[in-house]
């Protein structure tokens, strides 16, 4: 762990969230960014931010290209939120390929704009990170620098909240994502937003629900009926009870010979 | 907006509750005692006031620690979660969301008049501060109606219900956990607006109604409650919030929910009816559940977790809500209804008693399921399954123990023995004998009982719905890939990069439905945890109907010549009844036979390690006026195309093979030199083994 770390983590700072984990949990190990700039992963990168985190490596020719412009999509509909409070962090696994000028062209390649910055430093601290962001408790799992490249995490360091997707996703599912770890929107806005999740389902409902009475009407099934008497469930309990007097019976018999 | 309005006019009256979460209908109720409806104030007043009081969220505790504060065991007795008491809800439930009172948006209650809940049960789910042992403080938890485990159930078939769920989650959330919220009634034959689904969550300061009807499979058939052998006892209720449901349940909202019928009635007095089990009972006294679950804490006595995808393993045995509790028991039978409510460890269950001797544990149900016959479970069993009660997450089992020759004054041991890597599959334990660290709960025998025990466990228990007829007339075998592996066909088999929790090569997107099936018909799946890579085992849920188990095998495939190998082809004892969790050890795969009754709507199959289904392991499908589909979803739902992963059997590429009833010993969908058995990744590992 750098050094600097023991200098920082355990002085109150008044400047971080009070729910937030602080670098006694994120530590705050220093990385490059893609520009060339000295960054501390806690003060630098989490703190009083949405960070949008994954791990990639240039030389990733298969299946990092896709998970890419999938996060170059995102950029667009995070909007001028990235780079003000929204941040998305491209860790190297391959810190020893990827230097902040491999890192700079391949940035430069997909797109990024502010507030999206792609980042390698040394590999312990990379591996540490990735142990506190994508644990799956296997170590074979934990240890492969090969299986993360599909993963995205997502913290909101104002009110500790954690979540997770997959890459390459729509974008448009990866933003509604990152909505869940925003504070809650205002009462009357969620009732507006309930209000029209309604009409959605009325509409779908008109189309599906006639289509489901004509099944049930063409099979003979009663859309709405008063109790009556369970003939059909009697004679299934009477059957059952049958059989098991019957082979409760034979037990005996088997008994009362032994 | 009224409710806006009165939730105004509430904060400005300063309530204590939470913002944006409040007692909005409480105003409701006081118009109608003005009324005159005076019982039904009272009734309500009293439930609202026995709601224990709303804490303050206290910060995450940081950084994880490594091990929990020391704490005594058996100081602290079981507890019994107390009984949901039912109540006049109102606003009165309504067919369609009354989204103008602040019901959540679904879509119309199936059934709604055929099935009419006059019995009605108001829940709020709060924060509250539970105590989990005398040494821990007391800890920040979420629960249904304040408590944790919530409260339990008690239904009869037949009687319909309605439960309105009320988000009362703060707005101000911090830490680990999501206040929008969705509860999943495990399994319950329920229509699928109430059914729970992980997309249809609902934020704080709404509520939802959900309706248990509390019938059986197949009442279309059998009107006009179904068919009794389809009769399921024991269910639990749970929050299945997608991608937050393995910290929304660490966080405590789960809890219990049994319906009885004339077979098992909950009493065990003489004269109830010939066809009345007599199980012991009744609930609280001699039929107790246990819901099992671990959870690691802070000095400050709270719950560390972060993402719910990595909720840790945790280091206290927790039963009904306290770490190592004692349970006193009298000289006579005792019915436990074994739940194991996540969020990733497995069980394995031994009975000792003081002499360290091993006593038997009789299965008369799994998964709520009679089985035909009980079934013994006692480590000196000759059938390797039966030598440990093995429950995987979610999975529940009604085990009778019988304690009639016990000596007064000692005390018997429940010990798990599976020392294993959370989320693998379980291991035996390094050595024999019963070491504290591993005693779940102590059992202490005081004495006799004040009445004779008169419950019995009958030797037949039920007999199995007669299947052949949907056997004969199977659509088709529908195939269920369960992998952790790249997904897409960029993914690089060389370098693995980027693997994910996935089935049949996608991950969950709750607008997607991934199967279509028509109603009223069957199916068998067959679901597969074959491809190297894992050492995860999968219990795998499917929601709607109970299944049965037709076959089992484990099959080891050598990765350099791809000859597959079955080394293992039954179905243990604890399957041949009905179940709704299927659990998936490595190289496992198992055929079940499905019915799809009664109801449309969206339902899922998931993986019910909440990590994993936290991690997107879960497909929807619809059950729809037909015709069935033949392929898993060849698109996502925003039209980008899934191109498979190179998987015979994924992604775009069928997943149907013609219906079978048992698999054949040559089976396989992907023929040797396809790419999964191209992949070296960790094929070569031991991991499958030991974790």
């Amino acid at each position: 762990m750098n050094r600097r770390e023991l200098l920082t983590c355990h002085l109150p700072d008044k400047s971080r969230p009070a729910a937030s984990l602080g670098p006694r949990y994120y530590t705050n190990a220093v990385f490059h960014t893609h520009e060339g700039k000295r960054v501390r992963f806690y003060d630098d990168l989490i703190k009083g931010k949405i960070s949008i985190i994954n791990f990639m490596f240039a030389s990733c020719d298969k299946y990092c290209p896709r998970s890419i412009a999938c996060l170059a999509k995102l950029q667009d509909l995070l909007g001028d939120r990235l780079g003000r409070d929204m941040f998305m962090y491209s860790f190297t696994l391959k810190p020893d390929m990827d230097t902040p000028e491999v890192l700079a062209a391949y940035a430069k390649g997909n797109g990024a704009r502010r507030g999206w910055y792609f980042l390698t430093g040394d590999e312990y601290d990379l591996t540490s990170i990735r142990f506190k962001l994508f644990r799956l408790d296997d170590p074979l799992v934990d240890f492969s620098v090969d299986v993360h490249a599909s993963m995205l995490r997502i913290i909101n360091d104002n009110n500790s909240q954690w979540t997770s997707w997959v890459l390459p996703d729509p974008p448009r599912l990866i933003r509604e994502v990152i909505s869940w770890v925003e504070p809650t929107k205002p009462f009357a806005e969620r009732v507006r937003e309930n209000a029209a999740a309604q009409v959605e389902i009325d509409r779908e409902s008109a189309v599906i629900a006639p289509k489901w009475a004509a099944y049930k009407r063409a099979h003979g099934w009663r859309e709405s009926t008063t109790p009556r008497q369970n003939s059909e469930g009697t004679k299934r309990l009477k059957e059952l009870l049958a059989v098991r007097s019957k082979q409760q019976a034979s037990l005996r018999r088997a008994a009362s010979i032994l | 907006m009224s409710i806006i309005k009165q939730e105004k006019s509430r904060k400005k009256r300063g309530s204590p509750s939470h913002d944006g979460s409040g007692w909005s209908r409480r105003q409701v109720l006081k118009a109608g005692a003005a009324a005159g409806v005076v019982t039904m104030l009272t009734s309500r007043k009293s439930l609202a006031q026995s709601l224990p009081p709303i804490p303050t969220q206290p910060p995450d505790c940081t950084p994880q620690p490594t091990n929990s504060p020391a704490t005594t065991p058996f100081v602290s007795p079981l507890p019994i979660p107390p009984v949901a008491v039912p109540t006049i809800l109102s606003p009165f439930p309504t067919l369609q969301a009354d989204t103008a009172n602040g019901e959540a948006a679904r879509a119309n209650h199936q059934d709604w008049f055929q099935f009419f809940p006059f019995v009605q049960y108001d829940i709020q789910i709060q924060p509250t501060l539970h105590q989990f042992d005398p040494a821990i403080p007391p800890t920040y938890c979420w629960g249904y109606n304040g408590i944790y485990p919530g409260p339990t159930f008690l239904n009869v078939y037949g009687v319909p219900i309605v439960v309105r769920f009320y988000n009362n989650l703060p707005v101000n959330n911090i830490g680990f956990g999501t206040n929008t919220h969705t509860t999943h009634l495990h399994n319950g034959h329920t229509a699928s607006e109430s059914d729970g689904f992980a997309g249809d969550f609902w934020s704080p300061g709404l509520f939802k109604d959900h309706h248990y009807p509390n019938v059986y499979a197949g009442f279309n058939e059998f009107p006009p409650i179904g068919d009794p052998l389809e009769a399921q006892h024991t269910y639990w209720y749970h929050d299945h919030r997608h991608s937050f449901t393995a910290t929304n349940n660490y966080r405590g909202l789960n809890g219990m929910y049994l319906i009885y019928d004339a077979v098992d009635t909950g009493f065990e007095f003489p004269g109830q009816g010939p066809q009345a089990l007599r199980l012991p009972g009744p609930y609280g006294i001699y039929d107790i559940p246990l819901n099992f679950t671990d959870k690691l804490f802070c000095a400050d006595g709270q719950m560390f977790a972060t993402a719910p995808d990595t909720v840790p393993a945790g280091d206290k045995f927790i039963v009904n809500g306290v770490i190592q509790p004692y349970f006193n028991v009298q000289t006579r039978k005792y019915r436990f209804r074994f739940l194991n409510s996540g969020p990733a460890r497995i069980w394995t269950f031994n009975l000792s008693d003081n002499n360290g001797n091993p006593q038997p544990m009789t299965v008369v149900t799994t998964d709520g399921n009679l089985l035909p016959s009980p079934v013994e479970v006692i480590s000196t069993s000759s059938d390797p399954t039966l030598q440990g009660l093995t429950v995987y997450v979610s999975q529940r089992y009604d085990v009778i123990i019988d304690f009639t020759n016990a000596t007064p004054g000692t005390t018997w041991y429940l010990t798990n023995v599976a020392a294993q890597f959370v989320g693998n599959a379980p291991e035996p334990e390094p050595a024999p004998g019963v070491n504290i660290g591993n005693v779940v709960m102590a059992f202490n025998v005081t004495g006799a009982p004040p009445f004779p025990d008169e419950s019995q466990v009958p030797s037949v228990l039920t007999t199995l719905p007669n299947i052949s007829t949907p056997l004969a007339n199977l659509f088709a075998t529908r195939v269920w890939n369960f992998n952790f592996d790249v997904i897409g066909t960029e993914g690089d088999p060389a370098n693995g990069t980027g693997k994910v929790f996935n089935v049949n090569g996608l991950t969950f997107d709750p607008n997607r439905p991934d199967a279509q099936i028509q109603q009223a018909s069957a199916e068998t799946w067959l679901i597969r945890n074959r491809f190297p890579g894992t050492g995860w085992t999968h219990p795998v849920h499917i929601h709607l109907e109970e299944g049965r188990v037709l076959d089992r095998r484990n099959i080891t495939v050598n990765p350099n010549t791809g000859v597959a190998t079955i080394t293992n082809h039954r179905v243990p004892p604890l399957e041949q009844g009905r179940r709704d969790v299927y659990p998936i050890v490595p190289n496992d795969e198992v055929l079940i036979f499905l019915q799809f009754r009664d109801r449309f709507g969206k339902y899922m199959i998931h993986c019910h390690n909440l990590g994993h289904e936290d991690n997107l392991m879960l497909v929807r499908w619809d059950v729809t006026t037909g015709p069935s589909s033949t392929v898993t979803s060849p698109v996502y739902s925003d039209g980008t195309p899934n191109t498979g992963n190179g998987q015979v059997n994924s992604g775009a590429q069928p997943n149907i093979t013609p219906a079978m009833t048992t698999l054949p010993d040559n089976f396989n969908l992907n023929p040797p030199g396809t790419s999964q058995l191209d992949r070296p990744s960790l094929t070569g590992s031991k991991k499958g083994v030991r974790a």
